[in-house]
């Protein structure tokens, strides 16, 4: 069993649910803090920063705005290379698809190399509705699904657990599904890592099927690439006979060449490393080596919603780095639970509204988990203008509520973020700061207006609300 | 209506005014290091992989310092005679009997210390490199490039690739990095330069 997002409350709700929680805030502080400092200090070393990222940005931008020509390609190249080519509307049509091709093995269990949109399907659920089980094998996958728990960081999804919780979830768990803990578990990472290789590596060895994401799709050339640490995608993307791959369709790449910034982007984005251990690059059918039959299901879900939100289309190029939830003094107080998706931080309080489009209450209440402070848009490597965009999203939430006799947007916004600080009157003075408040409340139509109007205006702020963050650290 | 004629249709009007750039998009150059081996050793042994420089003749003796009296598994090809098992296309359960790998490589990567097998003759198929614990990977001096974009103009994107930048690693469990999980938990790798007064770039 593995849980899900679906019916989790609203941002405001969860969050404060979260904030209670003293042992997640210590290590997400601690966590963030150092994936911070280890990624200024990778990017401080590359003087050619800033146009990698214009380069990054421009990639992704000349594949999304050429996007059917650039599928059509993909498509072509991958099939010429032996692979097989599904197309997939929605998570329906991804998991039918992956389960008929588990049907048509007689597989009973399949090996996932750790992907945002296998989960953003919710395929391991759907998979196991029909008896075939799905084994995530990243460690903090394999954490997180023993203790039928939710993933809080888009890089590091067990984060919020230490490593006494981790020692318990393997001792109790492991010999449920597989190969037991072994006797006498201490909580040492490595040893804790140990277990995981030894319970892992029996389903590596006997598992016929494996499913991953891929972090890039070179339509040139059909090369997909999967990019980690541990060696446990090599192992999916190499043992199993089969191999089917779930890529969204935004993560084309026009040529091979485009590679470039991209695979220079990642890495110190991500983990603050000048490479991740390993990078896996394969196309179609490789005779003699690996999965000998290989299935690509091309995925929208959501994304043609998003490619035709004008200001919102630039969320598409998201690399899924994590950059932007380690700067954000939101996700540091919160986690990454109480945004209530597999994608959380500052990239998922506003892909998660484009994909779904907005009108309940938990997608409504995502943009305004947010003070527009800007430092996610200064860490990502595409330069994805997430305030902007959020700002755009909530003129978009509050068309929707116009006929509302409660102005609900307001009760969102005000709960959302002055919970997760305390301190409303300053937020809102960080707001007036960016000048992105006062384009919102300018946009604001109608009946809407009038709460703008009645609002009190925030006093002018002595200092700028990141200066403000570096010197209290949110607290004081 | 197809899947596929929905999503492109979907694409199509999402699109609508979007005017497309035809032309790839050039990235900016990257590190350009004076000492190219020198900068690819110190930043492979940043990822606690183990790194030497040897002239050609001494290769035997560096792969067999490395193997600590292990047995390797060979792949055909490989330019330096190594004793150890052939890959007669050994099961991965048989390969997870194998204590060891012995490979060349396509190229070597001097800003982020990476390796890059592309599998051909030296190299072996992706699990070669993958099940056994420990990976001695030989790399020529000539074979090292300076940054991504040197690495990517050259390499076949035809081929299966693997880059491989220290051994694996996890910092899954409270952000302590830890040294193998799945992959190899050793990478020593031996960076040949010529004999001194030889022509022959493998002496
Ligand atoms: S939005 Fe940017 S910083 Fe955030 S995960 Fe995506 S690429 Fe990284």
């Amino acid at each position: 069993m593995t849980a899900t997002f679906v019916g989790m409350p609203a941002f405001p709700t969860a969050a404060r649910e979260k904030l209670a929680d003293s042992q997640l805030r210590g290590n997400l502080a601690r966590a963030t803090g150092t994936i911070r400092a280890k990624r200024a200090a990778a990017v401080a070393e590359v003087p050619e920063w800033e146009s990698l990222r214009l380069a990054g940005a421009a990639v992704k931008d000349r594949a999304l705005h050429d996007l059917d020509r650039q599928l059509v390609r993909l498509e072509a190249s991958l099939t010429a290379r032996g692979a097989t080519v599904h197309w997939a509307r929605d998570a329906a049509d991804a998991n039918a698809i992956v389960v008929d091709v588990a049907r048509a093995h007689d597989a009973d269990e399949v090996v996932k190399v750790k992907s945002m949109v296998t989960q953003e399907i919710g395929l391991n659920e759907a998979l196991e509705a029909e008896g075939i089980a799905a084994w995530e094998t990243d460690l903090a996958e394999l954490i997180v699904q023993l203790g039928d728990d939710l993933p809080s960081h888009i890089l590091v999804p067990a984060i919020h657990r230490n490593r006494a919780e981790i020692r318990e979830i393997f001792d109790r768990r492991m010999a449920d599904v597989g190969r037991p803990a072994p006797d006498g578990l201490t909580d040492d990472p490595a040893a804790l890592a140990e277990a995981a290789r030894e319970h892992l590596r029996e389903k590596f060895l006997r598992s016929t099927m494996a499913v991953s994401g891929a972090n890039f799709a070179v339509a040139e050339t059909g090369t997909l690439v999967v990019v980690e640490s541990e060696g446990n995608g090599r192992m999916c993307l190499t043992l199993p006979k089969v191999l089917v791959s779930v890529v969204g369709i935004e993560k084309v790449v026009p040529t091979w060449a485009e590679l470039d910034p991209l695979l220079r982007l990642l890495p110190r984005s991500s983990t603050g490393e000048r490479m991740n251990p390993y990078t896996s690059m394969w196309t179609g059918v490789i005779p003699g080596d690996g999965p000998q039959e290989v299935h690509v299901v091309l995925l929208d879900n959501g994304r043609t919603r998003a490619l035709a939100d004008e200001v919102g289309r630039q969320a598409l190029r998201c690399i899924r780095c994590s950059a932007c939830l380690n700067v954000c003094p939101v996700y540091e107080r919160t986690g990454g639970h109480a945004y209530g998706s597999v994608y959380p931080g500052p990239i998922g309080a506003i892909l998660n509204p484009l994909l779904r489009g907005t009108g309940d209450a938990q997608t409504d209440s995502l943009p305004y988990a947010s003070t527009l402070c800007g430092a996610c848009f200064e860490a990502c490597p595409v330069r994805i203008d997430i305030p902007s965009v959020l700002v755009d999203l909530r003129a978009q939430v509050v068309d929707g509520h116009r006929g509302d006799a409660v102005p609900k947007p307001e009760a969102a916004a005000m709960s959302a973020v002055s919970w997760v600080f305390g301190r409303p009157r300053r937020l809102a003075a960080a707001e007036r700061v960016s000048g992105l408040a006062t384009r919102l409340a300018r946009r604001l139509p109608g009946p809407a207006a009038a709460w703008t109007d009645a609002r009190d205006l925030p006093t002018p702020p002595r200092e700028s609300f990141r200066a403000w963050w570096r010197r209290t650290g949110g607290g004081g | 209506m197809s899947a596929r004629e929905e999503i492109l249709g979907r694409v199509r009007r999402a699109l609508d005014g979007v005017t497309a750039d035809p032309t790839p998009v050039p990235a900016p150059s990257g590190a350009r290091p004076e000492d190219l081996i020198g900068h690819f050793v110190e930043r492979v042994t940043d990822y606690r992989a183990t790194a030497i420089v040897v002239a050609a003749d001494q290769v035997p003796a560096a792969i067999e310092t490395a193997l600590a009296g292990r047995t390797p598994i060979v792949p055909a090809g490989l330019a330096w005679p190594v004793g150890g098992i052939s890959d007669t296309g050994q099961s991965a359960a048989e390969l997870d009997a194998v204590e060891a790998v012995v490979t060349g490589a396509a190229l070597g990567i001097a800003e982020t210390g990476t390796l890059v097998l592309d599998h051909g003759p030296g190299q072996g198929r992706r699990a070669l490199s993958l099940v056994p614990d420990v990976h001695i990977c030989v790399v020529r001096a000539d074979q090292v490039v300076a940054d991504v974009s040197d690495a990517i103009a050259l390499l076949d994107p035809d081929r299966p690739q693997t880059w491989i930048s220290g051994p694996s690693a996890t910092s899954d469990i409270e952000l302590d990095r830890v040294e193998g999980v799945h992959g190899p938990r050793q990478l020593h790798v031996i960076v040949v330069v010529p004999c001194p007064e030889s022509d022959n770039p493998l002496l």
